[in-house]
């Protein structure tokens, strides 16, 4: 499996589809901290300057995290849109499998070899906007904000593993590797845009607040069906973990009543504490990743390997 | 010689159901160490799936296939290890060199790299592409292909070679280096190959044994003249016969001569059909009456003739079939 593996590393690292899409993924990285620089220089706020670089917008380019949470699942299935498909078409599987390897060798290299790939990717973009960060702001982070930073990355790399694990899902199932570009790319918008308006409307026919009394009543199970059902597209599951993680101040997610808001000290969340907020989101995303990857894994076991 | 009598590929009953669709469908054969082994039939006869079932691509519905005394089914990992397998279209990663796809296939059969680089330049050299070796496959021809996919397989060394349609579609030089290669490879290096293919004309020139494929069932067995000798009995001696002038004087004194049953003329080729192998009686007519003589053929003794007299035999009585199948051997001669 490693001989696949390290073929696969390579593969990659030598493709121009990769190579385009580390420009990109640089490009949007550097123009982010670009603007974060920006309005850092003209806040008053000094705490947590440093996971500021990630997290602020400036005047009209996002920050580094969504911009992540938009580009990087493109990173995912650029990576694994044809992984199955292409060795089909070339002829080149059933080759491959006529060697002494076992089968489920081909699909677990191929995913390890686009996960080492896209943990390495992440972590060095990750180091380099710290350091240039660094360079110009001149405040070292704290202990804490390195650790919040590395979290941070580690859920950049299951988000867009899980990316990853949908393109080879889809590339199993799919012949042509058009299609399963198609599939997965179609996958991607409705999570990013369409899944949150879908949200909204399923929420308000179910739940709906504009009926005097009753829509006050409704206020809470229409707040919380549209969040639960956002929870379901892993951007948003994203988007929520990553906020919290590199945002001290967020303090909890999904809705908190003025009761129990009641006394509490405002000030900052600990670190273990911004964890725990969002350990079921990490739990969730390993899951959906784990979940593309064994069903993508049974149907190539299960594949007949013809040629044509 | 006893050693290479023994029978090293062993299949019994293979089957295999594609849904209600029988594929391959109760398979007897054994082919013996250092034999080349022709599996022949028309597209869509079952070969591939065979072939596939060999080297445990695919697992049969029934039966059993033995290879070295290796169950195919259950030991497919030992079985991969001694046989190589060239698919039909033999893909090759196209942005790596040539040397580059067996560098991975060695490392994908564990071996040491100083053994693999003394190989691959070995095989390189062999199959006539140490000039190409280092060009990307996606510039090579087809026929550079097939001879880097013979490379490919001989890179693990296997006892079996087994070859999905290997000489489709390469041009007469290709063909011949390719043939050349298989026959060096089963006779100096006693390695047992198993072709599958409908391009009967080389099959024939290489083959120890053939097996007739249709419909999933192998219908004949045998080595070539052995075949021949079966359909024989039920057919008549087919002679052709070319002359210049040619005219239908000719035929009229063909028709009268001793033995003779049928002649059909077609421009200057002449069809003789008799009770027994008159060659040598037809030469000396047509020489006697003045024609020169450009040819003279028995036919019936080469694969696709034997061949379309299975089908005859088999009974293809749907019309579109018989006249696929004619087209086939047409396309064939």
């Amino acid at each position: 499996m490693w001989a696949l593996f390290h073929k696969e590393m390579a593969d990659h690292i030598r493709s121009r589809r990769f190579l385009l899409i580390l420009a990109l993924v640089a490009v949007s990285g550097f123009a982010s901290l670009y603007g974060a620089l920006e309005s850092i220089s003209s806040g008053t706020d000094t705490d947590f300057v440093f996971l500021k670089l990630f997290t602020s917008s400036g005047s009209s380019i996002p920050s580094f995290v969504s911009f992540i949470a938009l580009l990087g699942p493109f990173v995912g299935l650029a990576l694994g849109f044809d992984a199955i498909n292409s060795e089909q078409s070339g002829g080149t599987l059933n080759r491959l499998l006529s060697q002494p390897i076992y089968r489920d060798s081909v699909i677990n290299g191929k995913f390890l070899a686009g996960a080492a790939i896209i943990f390495t990717m992440v972590f060095v973009m990750g180091g380099l906007v710290s350091a240039l960060g660094l360079i110009v702001i001149g405040i070292p982070p704290s202990l804490e904000e390195v650790g919040r930073i590395i979290v941070f990355l580690l859920f950049t790399g299951v988000y867009i593993c899980f990316w990853l694990g949908l393109s080879i899902l889809f590339s199993v199932l799919c012949r042509h590797a058009a299609t399963s570009a198609l599939a997965v790319i179609a996958c991607w918008l409705f999570f990013t845009i369409f899944l949150s308006m879908l949200a909204g409307i399923i929420a308000a026919a179910l739940f709906p607040v504009n009926g005097g009394w009753e829509g006050l009543f409704n206020l809470m199970d229409n707040y919380k069906c549209e969040l639960y059902l956002n929870r379901f597209s892993p951007y948003y599951l994203y988007g929520e973990a990553v906020t919290t993680i590199l945002n001290p101040g967020v303090r909890t997610i999904g809705i908190v009543t003025n009761a129990q808001l009641e006394g509490a000290v405002a000030g900052y969340l600990p670190f273990g504490q911004s964890l725990l907020l969002v350990w079921p989101h990490l739990t969730g995303m390993a899951a959906m990743t784990l979940a593309a990857f064994v069903l993508s894994y049974m149907k190539f076991m299960r594949q007949e390997i013809r040629s044509s | 010689m006893a050693e290479t009598r023994e029978a090293i590929i062993q299949i019994r009953g293979l089957t295999k159901r594609y849904g209600n669709k029988t594929a391959v469908d109760g398979l007897d054969l054994s082919v013996r160490r250092g034999e080349i082994f022709g599996l022949l039939g028309p597209n869509g006869a079952g070969k591939t799936t065979t072939t596939l079932m060999l080297t445990g691509l695919t697992e049969p519905t029934e039966g059993t296939a033995f290879i070295s005394g290796m169950d195919c089914v259950r030991e497919p990992m030992e079985v991969k290890r001694t046989v190589g397998y060239m698919p039909d279209n033999v893909g090759f990663y196209n942005d790596m060199t040539g040397r580059e796809n067996l560098r991975f296939t060695a490392a994908l059969n564990g071996l040491p790299r100083a053994e693999a680089e003394e190989r691959i330049e070995r095989l390189l050299l062999r199959t006539g592409l140490e000039d190409a070796g280092d060009q990307k496959v996606g510039t090579y021809s087809r026929g550079m292909r097939q001879r880097l996919g013979v490379a490919d397989v001989l890179m693990k060394d296997p006892e079996v070679i087994i070859m999905d349609e290997p000489t489709l579609g390469i041009d007469p030089e290709g063909m011949r280096d390719l043939l050349r290669l298989i026959v060096e490879m089963a006779k100096k290096e006693n390695r047992t190959i198993l072709i599958s293919s409908h391009q009967l004309y080389q099959i024939q020139q290489i083959c120890d044994r053939v097996g007739l494929f249709v419909k999933g069932r192998l219908v004949a067995c045998g080595t070539v003249e052995e075949l021949a000798e079966q359909t024989r009995e039920d057919s008549r001696y087919l002679t052709e016969l070319c002359v210049t002038p040619a005219d239908d004087r000719l035929r009229d004194i063909l028709r009268d001569l001793d033995g003779v049953c049928s002649v059909g003329r077609e421009g200057g080729r002449y069809m003789i059909g008799s009770e027994k192998n008159i060659s040598d009686l037809l030469a000396e007519t047509a020489l006697k009456n003045g024609y020169s003589l450009v040819s003279l053929r028995p036919c019936g003794n080469d694969l696709d003739e034997i061949y379309r007299r299975y089908f005859e035999k088999a009974g293809h009585d749907n019309g579109s079939s018989n006249g696929k199948i004619k087209r086939f051997i047409s396309r064939n001669r």
